[in-house]
């Protein structure tokens, strides 16, 4: 393509671009008064500086704004004050070195069992796990046999049978985790007031997540000096605010392992929290996989596009393009 | 017969053949990868994982 060009075209070319550069240099020394002196922007010169102009950039300037703050709060680049303490927060937990912490870790199912046991026994009383049914433990933490027994000793009602009327019956697989309350409002008549959440999800539902709970469970202690803890409420530095309906309800010794594993507080914590981590990640090992097999597959697929680019390119990159000018037939 | 020219006879002459080959190494290697990919991901977790600890809670098999 470029052969068919004369030879006049790149000398055109040549000085428009020599010009070119002296007008810019002329230009540049009087740039200040460049857009006073073009008389072809006095138009747009008074466009810009009538009322209209003012009051649009206006309008649009507070409407940003206005439409910036209803949607965030307030402008990032402004400082707050604010009347509050850090204690309202709660302290930040510190990273703990959970099992199932690295990419390619899953979960300790070992420490899965005990947290059931843990759940059982002790939280089972106030916290319902209402996404968790006896199959979910199923090659999870117990085998099928056990899972069945354990939900045999629990009774549901079910129905209506022939006769029209709801029945009792005992467990089974199929049936969730049976709850300690009927309904919220027996919950909070049951604890002063305050609503037990349920647990299922409670360790996605926590900023901190695993680490929080750990933390909340291992954390309570004495008011320090100054701080007043209402009549039935505990103080928790972990808990936003400081003072937490629930009381401290892990100790030495509580629970009794079947593996033999000394039921410390910050083991039964520990168990626990592994536990409830399952139950708000339950694909957890298999997205795990998931992971490892993706990453391998994409990087692989990764490497050979960019190897086929450069395939293809190369001819067309390393390609020289030479010119020969026709022998000017004048002279 | 060189070895390319045995290759495309087999494999790549006909289209049937070759779309054939490609499905079923696809298969093939979907199986193979998964097996060596569980097989890192299980040494890695080694004693963590239900099937280590399940041989001490079944009682008949
Ligand atoms: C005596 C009843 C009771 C028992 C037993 C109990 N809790 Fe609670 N729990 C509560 C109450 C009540 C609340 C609500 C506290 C509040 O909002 O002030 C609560 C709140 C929580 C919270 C939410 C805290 C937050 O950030 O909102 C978690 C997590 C929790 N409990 C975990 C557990 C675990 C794990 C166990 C077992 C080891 C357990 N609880 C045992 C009564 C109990």
């Amino acid at each position: 393509m470029l052969s068919r060009l004369s030879a006049g075209a790149f000398k055109k070319a040549a000085s428009a671009g020599a010009s070119r550069s002296a007008v810019n240099g002329a230009r540049s020394a009087s740039v200040r008064f460049a857009s006073t002196q073009a008389s072809g922007s006095a138009a747009l010169e008074s466009v810009l500086n009538s009322r209209a102009a003012l009051a649009t950039a206006t309008a649009v300037s507070v409407g940003t704004i206005a439409w910036y703050t209803h949607l965030y709060g307030n402008l990032p680049f402004l400082g707050e004050a604010h009347a509050s303490h850090l204690s309202d927060e709660g302290l930040h937990p510190q990273a703990y070195p959970w099992s199932h912490k690295g990419v390619l870790d899953t979960f300790d199912h070992a420490s899965i069992r005990r947290g059931y046991q843990v759940y059982r026994e002790v939280c089972a009383a106030c916290h319902s796990l209402d996404r968790i049914a006896w199959r979910n433990l199923v090659g999870v933490s117990h085998t099928a046999d056990e899972a069945r027994a354990m939900a045999e000793e629990v009774e549901y009602s079910d129905g209506p049978g022939s006769d029209g009327e709801m029945f009792q019956r005992p467990g089974k697989l199929a049936d969730y985790m049976p709850a300690p309350y009927p309904n919220e409002e027996a919950a909070r008549a049951g604890n002063a007031g305050a609503y037990p959440p349920d647990l299922s999800l409670i360790i996605k539902a926590r900023h901190g997540g695993a680490d929080y709970v750990f933390s909340l469970l291992t954390g309570y202690q004495d008011p320090p000096a100054g701080v007043e803890i209402r009549e039935g409420m505990n103080y928790n530095p972990y808990f936003p605010g400081g003072a937490i309906s629930m009381a401290r309800v892990l100790f030495d010794g509580l629970v009794e392992y079947d593996d033999g594993t000394p039921a410390t507080t910050s083991q039964m914590a520990k168990d626990v929290v592994t536990f409830l981590s399952w139950a708000s990640e339950p694909e957890h090992d298999e997205r795990k996989k998931y992971g490892i097999k993706a990453v391998i597959i994409f990087s692989v697929l990764t490497a050979l596009s960019l190897y086929v680019k450069r395939f293809k390119w190369g001819p067309i990159k390393n390609r020289k393009i030479s010119y020969n000018p026709p022998a000017d037939k004048t002279h | 017969m060189s070895v390319s020219s045995a290759l495309y006879n087999t494999f790549f002459k006909r289209n049937s053949v070759f779309v054939g080959t490609v499905f079923a190494g696809a298969f093939a290697f979907g199986v193979g990868f998964d097996i060596g990919v569980t097989k890192f991901y299980d040494a890695w977790n080694k004693g963590k994982q239900w099937k280590d600890i399940r041989h001490k809670y079944v009682t008949e098999e």
